[in-house]
């Protein structure tokens, strides 16, 4: 097991490594084969009337002008070694782990990131056990009823949660309980949980339930379909057999054994979901991760965009690593070696 | 059954997002012209146009600010945004600025920092300005002509301050002074360009004439800043004020909050009224929340200051009551299309015309949504800039183009049937992409056939439509663009899209026009006096560009604002072509 | 009430099981699924029944429906079950809950589905215990070794904590039957007990059933296609067919002097181990009838080979499921002279 784990953290550190050459590669070699040099990159870091020399001296300071396996050499010397950066009149130190410097805000990456993830961490738990919670007690009891009024309900409500897009019930959900009724905060008040937490909750409890339902109707429709095949499976007939309340037979039996498909696409949502949830973060003006990548995208902002590149590949890698782990927990038929 | 219910629901979604984003009717062009004063609070459609609107002098309260985005930066030196330099005046103080008045008032400069406009050398080339005595940076101490002449030298290095704006950098006499960060001279005396010879005189010396050089005064990068207190790129963490406003706390990225600055003195301020105590800025919230949080109250401005989105713009223009709360007012940008003379048989200049007098504009404007969206254009300098006069050398009825005027061009530049180009647009821009379309068909009425090119709008400039060898060599006879002015002058607006002088080998801004009796036009301009031949002197600039035919205007831009009833003494200001942010109070 | 119908059994006053009339319906939306339509028959304690029947004849239905396990709603039933004078037709849900697994248990086809994949075998059966006794687990689990160790599986204090899937085949069959048995029941229902298991392991399997019915003196019912498989340990055979008896009698019987020709098809179609076969085995032609649209006559007639030897009476007339000799009955339009002659003469030679 423990040789296992070791072999899974050796992959994924090798992934890491893949992840940001490949988006290395994306950035500088793309334009490269499209025909522009080095300025021509440069050029999107310098204002709008700048001039060739000014556009070079930019290509310099972010020092496009090295070869590019030196330029990836920094990249990843700076993460384990940290790396000095001026701001003009002085010199300011990058501690490891130095995801580098923005080239447009000149700000340091990594203490972005890191802020940014608080946010994102936030919203993804709160989501996900919101989601997992409901999602699977109303795919359960559509499971067990099904057929009935409350199945056909709790269904037609799932497919307008796996329908609606996010800004659209997120800013209808805005208009209503924060302009209209005036219960929770509107967008953009975030504040970090050690500040205040109730004012965290109170922030995020729309879009948690915004995030939530789009979710939970996936995960209702999963947990439905697997429930109904699993309680006619032989042994939940074995279960009532021996005299379990259907109480037992369904959350002992049924239940248990509708956990591992579940939470094979809860790893993956909550890994994708902690590499940020960029609807979500953007309707609801959260300073999350994905808002962040967008920005670092739209914005050519090559170290933002490493820097969230690596994290998300990270969650993703981990998240499926514990889904893995889990899995041994879960199903004792799967062992490691 | 099953499926019927589904249908059902899926359409009836599908009906409440078409009726929030359905499309109203009804109009309303205005220019911004001044009405005349009197009280103003009956909230009418541009109510805030040309006038002020619900006026106050009541101070108190806090302003609620919200930015769909957020700045390229805090740091006067490095911010080039127009709502930026709009904002900045809060807690900054240039040596020139825009009047906070309504209208065409708000495009004309005052002195602030200094006593005065400056004064200039008889060749153009040396401005010298007298800073007012008693002005205080919020710690205190006092401001000097050192203060000013460091700020300039610092937003020269374009190295450490890459956003904001190059003038300086062109027009100052450097003698290869680069940045004061890298300046080898003891004394850190490096630049001779400018001169302090006391702490209340600034004197700047400059390569070439240059008779506008007060619109450069006005520019952030001449806001004093204390050399103690420069921390270069990481400055605008903690910008130290000169205006009436200082930080409070700044959290870049998310929010920053402006309180008071005690030290700021009003008597050495006729310009600013400063209502509000306290001014919250939200960064990087959903464009169409603010929308929505403006129209409940629970916001008072949208700082980007470029109109709400298509969403809440369709909702606001079918409800009256909402329509009365908002303005419709022209900007100093335009939307054109650049007709390229580096491609046969646009090196013809009736073929040129041709395209000038088949195109329909009338489509031009419905491209950009209308009268909502743009007034239609025939001539390059937007009316909101002073001087600025109509010019329509290539007329037609109602402004659908003329088939018979092209048609007759055609023949004289020897393409009787029309000729086959290419149309280039910003593959991001829908707008942009239904010019193209809109002029493919209007052109096709006389035989010109246009194929579509989209280029990605962050390379548009550089790699391709601004690349003057990729344009030809990819035959972009046509070119869709668009420009807003720095300031509203006509130096602002028209020299970096009509000076062949500046064109480079790539990232430029001027695609088209290269003709040498245009540019001996500039060079008249720049050197024009007084501020009434300035302003013919770019008149005629406007009206030689039109002439050659390598541009052809589509619409001046309009934008559809919000305004919240929760604001007082609110106007819209030619200088920036949006809301005063120096003037706007808090309802209380 | 016993008195009007004709109950197949050794001793009916002292039956453990009494089932009269049973009829257990299912609505669908192509019409009514006539899975069991009026079955009787008893049972005592220590003894063995065998029903026998192909696939769709209704003997799971039937011993469904005794353990109470359709879903309400889906099926409609009938008629009486009587376990040890109780109704269990009648009885509430929760009533028939406490007495299954307690008072009268079930065996399964598949040892390796029926069980839950994610518990230990020890876990399945302490549950089991723990349901109707209320013990620590700790006694729950000493009990489930003792199980474990009665059903003959080796070191079953270290094999109680291992999971099905590391058993083999004819181990989880133990270890289910130990899960059954762990209350005690008096009425063990084994349906297909070895029709998932290797040739080798079935007869272990079989031996173990008998033996704990002697330890146990409980009333077993085996289910099966299979008639070897009876044919060794069960006291009594039932034949089903289309949801109904066809014969009714004593295993002895049933080999030696099986009346009915659906019996005949069944024995021609058994390979037997303890002689020569002199010809091909012989299937029964045709597949059974659906049970929607079930044959007027006797249901088995368009698989007779003799039904013309009635005139039209077998397709148009249900024969009667009556006692042809003592506790030997069935339900044939056939003579008892056509019935031997048959048997002796065409029958018998080819088996």
């Amino acid at each position: 097991m423990l040789a296992y784990i070791i072999r899974r953290l050796i992959g994924a550190v090798i992934l890491l490594f893949v992840v940001s050459l490949v988006t290395f590669a994306i950035f500088f070699l793309v334009p490269r084969i499209a025909g522009a040099s080095v300025d021509d990159l440069a050029s999107r870091y310098v204002g709008k009337t700048a001039d060739a020399t000014t556009t070079h001296a930019m290509a310099e300071k972010l020092g496009f002008t090295d070869p590019l396996w030196e330029q990836y050499g920094r990249f990843v010397k700076a993460i384990f070694a940290g790396a000095d950066y001026s701001t003009g009149p002085t010199t300011v130190h990058c501690p490891a782990p130095c995801f580098g410097y923005s080239f447009i805000t000149q700000n340091p990456v990594w203490p972005d990131l890191v802020d940014r993830m608080g946010v994102t961490i936030s919203l993804a738990i709160g989501a996900s056990i919101l989601w997992l919670f409901f999602g699977v007690a109303t795919g359960v009891v559509s499971a067990l009823r099904r057929g009935t009024v409350f199945d056909r309900a709790a269904m037609g409500v799932a497919l307008a949660g796996v329908s609606l897009p996010i800004f659209f019930t997120g800013l209808l959900s805005l208009t209503i309980f924060s302009y209209g009724l005036g219960w929770t905060a509107p967008g953009g008040s975030y504040v970090n949980f050690g500040d205040n937490p109730i004012r965290w909750a109170g922030a995020l409890i729309l879009p948690w339930i915004t995030l939530a339902f789009l979710n939970a109707a996936g995960y209702a429709r999963l947990t439905r379909a697997t429930m109904l095949e699993t309680m006619n499976e032989d042994f939940i007939r074995t279960a009532r057999a021996k005299g379990l309340s259907e109480g037992n037979v369904v959350v002992k039996h049924g239940l248990r054994a509708v956990l591992t498909p579940i939470l094979t696409i809860f790893g993956l949502d909550l890994g994708i979901l902690l590499g940020g949830a960029v609807l979500t973060e953007s309707t609801y003006s959260l300073p999350g991760i994905g808002k962040y990548a967008v920005d670092a995208i739209v914005n050519n902002d090559l170290p933002k965009v490493l820097g969230v590149t690596l994290v998300g590949a990270f969650f993703i890698i981990v998240a499926n690593l514990i889904v893995d782990l889990l899995y041994a927990v879960v199903d004792p038929r799967v062992r490691y070696s | 059954m099953k499926k019927q219910r589904m249908v059902t629901m899926v359409a009836a979604g599908a009906a409440t997002i078409m009726a929030l984003s359905a499309c109203g009717g009804g109009t309303n062009t205005s220019n911004n012209s001044n009405n005349g004063g009197g009280a103003n609070n009956v909230a009418a459609p541009n109510a805030a146009i040309g006038k002020i609107f619900n006026p106050s002098d009541k101070k108190g309260g806090t302003l609620r600010m919200a930015n769909s985005g957020d700045w390229d930066s805090l740091d006067p030196a490095d911010t080039y945004y127009a709502y930026s330099w709009n904002f900045i005046r809060l807690y900054g103080r240039s040596l020139m600025m825009f009047a906070s008045a309504p209208g065409p008032d708000g495009a004309k400069l005052v002195p602030d920092l200094a006593e005065a406009k400056g004064e200039h050398s008889d060749d153009l080339k040396t401005w010298t300005y007298k800073i007012k005595k008693n002005v205080k940076f919020e710690d205190g101490t006092v401001v000097t002509s050192k203060d000013v002449k460091y700020a300039v030298e610092r937003s020269l290095d374009k190295d450490s301050f890459p956003n904001g704006p190059t003038y300086f950098n062109e027009f100052l006499d450097l003698q290869g002074y680069t940045s004061p960060y890298k300046d080898t001279d003891p004394d850190k005396l490096g630049l001779k360009a400018i001169d302090t010879p006391d702490d209340n005189t600034i004197v700047f010396h400059l390569v070439k004439p240059f008779s506008g050089f007060d619109y450069f005064a006005q520019m952030p990068s001449t806001m004093p800043v204390p050399r103690a207190k420069d921390t270069g790129t990481e400055y605008k963490k903690k910008v130290i004020s000169t205006g009436p406003y200082k930080f409070e706390s700044n959290e870049l990225g998310k929010n920053f909050t402006l309180v008071r600055n005690e030290n700021w003195d009003p008597s050495t301020d006729p310009n600013r009224k400063a209502l509000p105590d306290k001014i919250t800025v939200a960064l990087n919230v959903n464009a169409d929340d603010i929308d929505n949080r403006l129209q409940s109250g629970d916001l008072d401005v949208d700082v980007v200051g470029s109109g709400v989105q298509p969403a809440a713009q369709a909702k606001i223009l079918a409800d009256p009551q909402l329509k009365n709360n908002s303005d419709n007012p022209l900007a100093a940008r335009l939307w054109y299309t650049n007709i390229n003379g580096d491609v046969a048989p646009l090196n013809n200049i009736e073929c040129r015309k041709a395209i000038q007098y088949a195109a329909d504009k009338t489509g031009y404007q419905r491209a950009y949504g209308g009268n909502t969206g743009g007034e239609i254009a025939t001539h390059l300098l937007p009316p909101v800039i002073p001087g600025s006069e109509k010019y329509d050398p290539f007329p037609s009825k109602d402004n659908a183009g003329d088939v018979d005027k092209a048609k007759e061009a055609l023949g004289k530049c020897g393409q009787p049937n029309g000729f086959e180009t290419n149309i280039s647009y910003r593959a991001e821009r829908p707008k942009e992409k239904a010019v193209a379309e809109s002029l493919q068909q209007s052109l096709g009425r006389v035989g010109i056939k246009l194929n579509i090119k989209s280029y990605p709008v962050a390379d548009y400039a550089k790699l391709y439509a601004g690349k003057p060898d990729f344009a030809k060599s990819n035959s972009l006879g046509l070119m869709v663009f668009g420009w807003a002015a720095d300031w509203p002058d006509g130096f602002g607006f028209l020299k970096e899209i009509t000076d062949s002088r500046t064109i480079k080998p790539a990232g430029n801004t001027n695609f088209s026009i290269k003709d040498p009796g245009v540019d001996a036009k500039i060079d008249a301009a720049m050197s024009a006096k007084d501020d009434a031949s300035r302003q013919k002197a770019w008149v005629d600039v406007d009206k030689a560009a039109m002439d050659t035919a390598y541009a052809l205007p589509g619409v001046v831009a309009k934008g559809l604002y919000y305004r919240p009833k929760t604001l007082t003494n609110v106007f819209i200001t030619d200088g920036f072509s949006e809301y005063d942010y120096l003037a706007l109070g808090v309802a209380q | 009430m016993a008195g009007d119908v004709a109950v197949p059994s050794r001793k009916p006053d002292q039956a453990f099981l009494d089932v009269r009339d049973l009829r257990v319906h299912f609505p669908t939306d192509d019409g009514l699924v006539k899975s069991v339509d009026g079955l009787t028959f008893a049972l005592e304690r220590g003894k063995t029944l065998g029903i026998v029947g192909e696939s769709g004849s209704g003997k799971s239905v039937t011993s469904l429906s005794i353990m109470g396990l359709h879903k309400r709603g889906t099926a409609q039933i009938s008629g009486q079950i009587m376990l040890d004078g109780e109704d269990l037709v009648a009885a509430t849900p929760e009533r028939v809950r406490e007495l299954r697994g307690k008072r009268m248990a079930m065996i399964f086809q598949d040892p390796l589905t029926a069980m839950h994949p994610f518990y230990t075998v020890g876990q399945q059966i302490i549950e089991a215990y723990r349901v109707h006794h209320k013990v620590s687990k700790q006694v729950a689990r000493k009990h489930a070794i003792e199980m474990l160790d009665r059903v003959g599986i080796p070191q079953p204090d270290r094999r109680v904590d291992d999971y099905p899937h590391q058993f083999s085949g004819g181990m989880r069959q133990r270890a289910m039957i130990a899960m059954a048995l762990s209350c005690d029941p008096e009425l063990l229902i084994a349906d297909e007990p070895t029709t998932a298991l290797d040739v080798t392991v079935q007869a272990q399997i079989l031996d173990l059933i008998v033996d704990l019915q002697k330890d146990f003196n409980s009333a077993v019912i085996i289910i099966t296609h299979d008639l070897g498989v009876v044919a060794e340990l069960a006291d009594d055979i039932m034949v089903m067919y289309a949801g109904r008896s066809v014969e009714y009698g004593t295993a002895h019987e049933i080999f030696s002097a099986p009346q009915h020709p659906y019996t005949w098809g069944l024995l021609g179609s058994m390979p037997r181990l303890d002689r020569e076969r002199t010809e091909r085995l012989l299937p029964i032609p045709g597949t059974p009838p659906s049970l929607i649209n079930v044959p007027d006559g006797c249901p088995f007639n368009p698989r007779c080979a003799f039904k013309d030897l009635n005139g039209d009476l077998s397709t148009t007339e249900r024969p009667e499921f009556r006692e042809i000799s003592p506790r030997h009955f069935i339900a044939c339009h056939l003579s008892t002279e056509e019935r031997q002659r048959l048997w002796t003469t065409e029958i018998k030679p080819k088996l």
